[in-house]
């Protein structure tokens, strides 16, 4: 367990489609040794969580000594975990983070089916931002951008594109909030 | 809204067959990896490859260690490709493998190359993947390069370079340790990010240097820090660096507490529910302190974000354990949140009511939780159930509408957890409130009339059985008791019968009725059944006609097995069948703690341990054992208590001896277990020398010499004294350990013929007044201290000076008693300024002896204590008070 005073860290991130398969998970804690555990978290999470609408803001739940902050679009579920003394501000930041820059990566079609086609896009995404449990970045338009310099098309489209992306993103949540 | 979503689903439900991943096997896609090799590198289809490789591992798909050798080779063979998408994906890919030492070198010049390249994605994330995988001797080779990449002034290879750090300073400290320089400089970085991982290794270097770490708090709230996590790793560190300071200043102003303050006006809402937080878990934090805290957690409560709202309530519902009156003022908000979508907020709401609420709100926040109530899961409704019984033993005259409640939670479905918090509560209220006993019984009644659980439906009986013939009209509880032995399986059968007999045994008037009930019992179909029927229409009927023994009954079905249940059961396994019968008085009445000692010490090889360590369970009974074998102590009569060991020599000294002392009525027997641990010796006649002039009371009546104590093979001598009849005298020892000393051949092991006397000094040894208590415990405390005569209480009140904390206060009395704690009692709460511990024990010459102390603290760390003593002769009652007043 965590002492108080050291760094924020997190335990898990995982993207989960609407059974609760795997899309891409990624642990950074010991406290699942086997596959079997690490299935077994995954399936209590989906099961708690999947009646509640996580789909304009992330939601919360803690249970066995956990954290976890979620938020669901289409037929993904975006998960990260904490232990329970860990700040949910700053958990929930890291989700936003993730889900953002997904967003941004997959140009607003995010759904399970381009998740998978852009796989090595979400995997990357999740490298750049935990590395072993630390957080790396939370800024989704910079996480986004570290991806996609590499992406297929080129860097300097891109870095214009994830501006315009960004832009579009802002006015979508706005006109959520508005329509709220 | 939710109306697309939905439909969106169903399409592609219809066309889930679609998946770029479908029907993807490990053993093809190794084969494709082959690309690898290829001479003209495809690295779109290379990348793709990868891809799938990883997809694999993520479904957690393992590959043996050839196949992963394989791809790792294939794998570094990409290093040769420029294309940067590949590059990014083979670095992945080697994260995932994690290699082994030897593979590792096959990539660290790539890995290097990348490191010192131009483009600066390569530099952050070569670095990353070799200290991922690197080793203290390939370390060295690039802590130059490291250092460099701390204080380059791209921030990901910064930031790159610094949480590499932090990860390797687990394993190679001394390495990084020496980068603090570069660190330093890069907590200065204009970077949000680079600050913040700086000044997380900064930290973590410094750790262990209290006054380093003091300094660098000290340096950066003077502000500095522009990243909202470095903002909340610094108030980590204040926090700390406050409760180490705390230790030393006794008062005044709090340091650094300007500074938590000013981040609850942060623009960053993490930072300022961190130093909320932080505040609120200050040690003795006081309600001036904590009402900026309280004052901002309370806006976040009507925050649209269900994360911000769940945090606040938390930390709030932690604060009002400790200061539920520096809540209240966020009580409407709380209710209002009883309501939420999100059911662990509304638990946490209401628990925090609970525990907030007062007198005048009971009622009205009960209805709204009776509402709450069908909708939320299990483990949250246990939450409430307990919250709910706190507040009942808060506010007693509010036990019907509570009651009510529980009631009524109990009727509706639910698993045996929650059942199981409601029964006990409804049971603990019962005891508490006795206003509450009827219609908590009857409540009890109607539950076993439909009870899915044997477990609950005996515990209820049993219970019913010790209250239900006090009540004003037992008759109407047979009625609910006899049904179980129609309907029941054959444990709770046993049990209602049980219970039938209980009511039998008190209530007069009911007798008849309950013998023609328990005729009717002893044709059921099981054994246990029939052999309770029995058992109790014999005691009850004979009883009936002879009379005079109604006393003997009533304990014989009400009285507490005052031996613990673990040391009747070796007892009875000790025992053979024979003519004799088994005597329930030969039952030794110690509580083990032994096991418990044991575990503690596992690695800890009986070098110098001269008691036997076999069978730790039945350690008392093989002292019996071991004293009445030795004819010349038969004469003192039963072993009231064995003390457990202790040691009278310093570990690893060529002669180990530890001394238990065993208490007869009149006589006292030390019992020195010695082991020899030099192999090139063999003692003889083995002794100890006791001077007993510091103990008037005691006088030596005989010495059990040792015969030989050859090497490592331990060896008990016994020392016995006299002392007055039933007084627990006390008195200080010093022992000499006398010997006749022969060397041993190591090579044949044949002693000499010759020997030498010699001496060895042991430390003292005394009799305190703890050893003449046996721990004994009550299984209800409070119907103990009540059977026992207030006349013979002595209660006195006691100032103990400055103590370090409460818990540690506690301990100590305990220990100087003796007594076994009862209930838990012996467990102080953190922060909490009083507490009442309830012991019991049994003093020599079989007196039973209960202890009510009550302990308080003050802001200066005073500490006194009230002490309530109840026993069966008042003698004794003040004796205890001489002992803590000595003690």
């Amino acid at each position: 367990m965590a002492a108080p005073d050291s760094c924020p860290s997190i335990k898990n991130i995982l993207l989960l489609d609407s059974e609760g398969k795997r899309v891409a998970v990624k642990y950074y804690s010991d406290d699942w040794p086997t596959l079997s555990a690490k299935l077994a978290f995954e399936k209590s999470v989906f099961t708690k969580t999947q009646k509640t609408n996580a789909r304009t803001e992330a939601e919360i739940v803690m249970f066995d000594g956990y954290i976890v902050v979620y938020k669901f679009i289409q037929d993904l579920h975006f998960f990260v975990t904490g232990g329970d003394d860990e700040n949910e501000l700053i958990l929930a930041t890291v989700l936003q983070g993730f889900f953002d820059a997904v967003g941004l990566l997959l140009r607003n079609n995010v759904d399970k089916r381009t998740a998978l086609e852009n796989l090595d896009l979400i995997l990357l995404c999740l490298d750049e931002i935990i590395d072993g449990g630390i957080i790396l970045e939370t800024e989704a338009s910079i996480i986004a951008g570290k991806v996609a310099t590499h992406g297929l098309d080129g860097a300097a489209s891109l870095s214009e594109q994830t501006i315009t992306q960004a832009l579009a993103t802002a006015r979508e949540h706005l006109a959520r909030s508005l329509l709220k | 809204m939710a109306q697309p979503f939905v439909k969106k689903d169903d399409d592609l439900d219809e066309e889930e067959e679609y998946s770029p991943f479908y029907g993807i096997e490990k053993g093809a896609v190794l084969q494709e990896a082959r690309v690898f090799h290829d001479p003209q590198l495809d690295a779109r289809r290379c990348s793709q490859v990868i891809t799938k490789l990883l997809y694999l591992l993520n479904q957690g798909e393992t590959f043996t260690k050839v196949e992963a050798t394989e791809v790792f080779f294939a794998v570094t063979k990409l290093f040769q490709s420029k294309d940067t998408v590949l590059r990014r994906m083979v670095y992945l890919m080697i994260k995932e493998l994690s290699p082994s030492a030897d593979e590792v070198i096959i990539v660290t010049s790539s890995l290097m190359k990348d490191m010192n390249s131009k483009t600066d994605m390569y530099r952050a994330n070569a670095i990353r993947v070799l200290c991922r995988i690197t080793d203290s001797t390939l370390l060295t080779q690039i802590e130059r390069y490291l250092k460099q990449a701390i204080v380059d002034k791209n921030p990901v290879v910064a930031s790159a370079a610094l949480v590499s750090g932090v990860h390797l300073l687990q394993t190679n400290s001394e390495i990084v340790k020496r980068w603090s320089n570069e660190v330093q400089e890069a907590v200065q970085s204009r970077a949000a990010l680079v600050q913040f991982h700086a000044l997380a290794l900064l930290h973590q270097i410094r750790q262990n240097d209290r006054l380093a770490v003091s300094k660098l708090v000290t340096s950066l709230t003077k502000g500095s820090v522009r990243s909202p996590l470095a903002q909340c790793l610094l108030i980590r560190y204040t926090s700390q660096v406050i409760r180490e300071s705390s230790m030393n200043t006794q008062a005044g102003e709090r340091p650094f507490f300007d500074y938590l303050e000013s981040c609850l006006r942060h623009k960053s809402e993490m930072v300022v529910f961190e130093a909320a937080r932080a505040i609120t878990e200050l040690s003795g934090v006081t309600s001036r302190e904590l009402t900026p805290a309280i004052t901002v957690l309370q806006l976040f409560l009507s925050s649209s974000k269900p994360v911000l709202r769940f945090a606040a309530i938390r930390t709030l519902n932690k604060v009002a354990s400790t200061h539920p009156l520096a809540v209240t003022n966020c009580n409407i908000d709380m209710e209002s949140l009883i309501s939420d979508q999100n059911r662990s907020i509304a638990t946490l709401a209401i628990t925090t009511l609970l525990k907030t609420g007062n007198e005048s709100s009971v009622d009205r926040l009960m209805k709204q939780i009776t509402n709450f109530m069908s909708d939320i899961a299990d483990e949250f409704k246990i939450v409430v159930v307990e919250a709910i019984r706190s507040l009942c033993l808060k506010f007693p005259l509010k036990y019907r509408s509570m009651m009510n409640f529980l009631s009524n939670i109990l009727r509706e479905e639910g698993g045996f957890d929650y059942k199981k918090a409601i029964v006990d509560s409804i049971v603990i209220l019962i005891r508490d409130i006795p206003d509450a006993k009827e219609i908590g019984l009857f409540h009890l009644c109607e539950f076993i009339e439909d009870c899915e659980f044997t477990y609950l439906s005996t515990q209820i009986l049993h219970f019913l059985g010790n209250e239900g013939p006090k009540t004003s009209d037992p008759s109407k509880y047979i009625r609910y008791i006899y049904n179980r032995v129609i309907l029941e399986n054959a444990t709770v059968r046993a049990s209602a019968v049980s219970t039938l007999a209980k009511f039998g045994a008190m209530v007069d008037s009911l007798k008849p009725r309950i013998f023609v009930l328990l005729r009717r019992c002893l044709f059921d179909s099981d054994d246990e059944v029939r052999d309770r029927a029995t058992l109790y229409l014999n005691t009850l009927v004979s009883d009936a006609s002879v009379g005079g023994t109604d006393e003997d009954v009533k304990d014989f079905l009400f009285g507490p097995l005052d031996v613990p249940l673990v040391n009747l059961e070796t007892s009875l396994r000790n025992y053979e069948a024979s003519d004799i019968p088994f005597d329930i008085t030969s039952v030794p009445k110690e509580v083990k703690s032994q096991p418990l000692a044991e575990k503690k010490a596992p690695g800890k090889k009986a070098i110098g341990l001269g008691a036997p360590p076999s069978g730790p369970t039945s350690v008392v009974d093989a002292y019996e054992k071991l004293l009445s074998s030795i004819p010349e102590f038969s004469s003192f009569g039963k072993l009231f208590k064995s003390c457990s060991p202790m040691e009278l020599t310093e570990p690893e000294t060529e002669y180990a001896v530890n001394v238990v002392k065993h208490i007869f009525d009149g006589h006292v027997v030390f019992q020195y277990n010695c082991t020899n641990t030099i192999p090139e010796q063999l003692l003889e006649k083995v002794t100890v020398f006791v001077d007993a002039s510091e103990a008037e009371e005691f006088s030596e009546v005989l010495t059990k010499p040792l015969q030989s104590l050859p090497y490592d093979s331990p060896g008990q001598t016994f020392v016995a004294f006299e002392k007055p009849e039933g007084v627990p005298a006390i008195g200080k020892f010093s022992n000499l350990l006398k010997f006749v000393v022969k060397e041993v051949d190591p090579a044949t092991g044949e002693a000499d013929e010759e020997g030498v006397e010699d001496e060895y000094q042991l430390e003292d040894l005394e009799i305190v007044a703890a050893d003449y208590m046996l721990k004994v415990g009550v299984s209800n405390f409070k119907n103990a201290w009540e059977n026992l005569d207030p006349d013979n209480e002595r209660i006195d009140e006691y100032g103990l000076g400055v103590k370090e904390s409460l818990a540690e206060t506690v301990s100590a009395v305990i220990d100087i008693l003796g007594m076994q704690p009862c209930e838990g009692t012996e467990v102080v709460p953190n922060n909490s300024r009083s507490h009442t511990c309830l012991l019991s024990g049994i003093f020599i010459g079989n007196v039973k002896v209960l202890v009510r102390v009550s302990f308080g603290i003050d802001g200066s760390k005073q500490v006194a204590m009230k002490l309530a003593v109840r026993s069966e002769d008042p003698d004794i009652s003040e004796k205890i008070h001489e002992i803590v007043a000595e003690g």
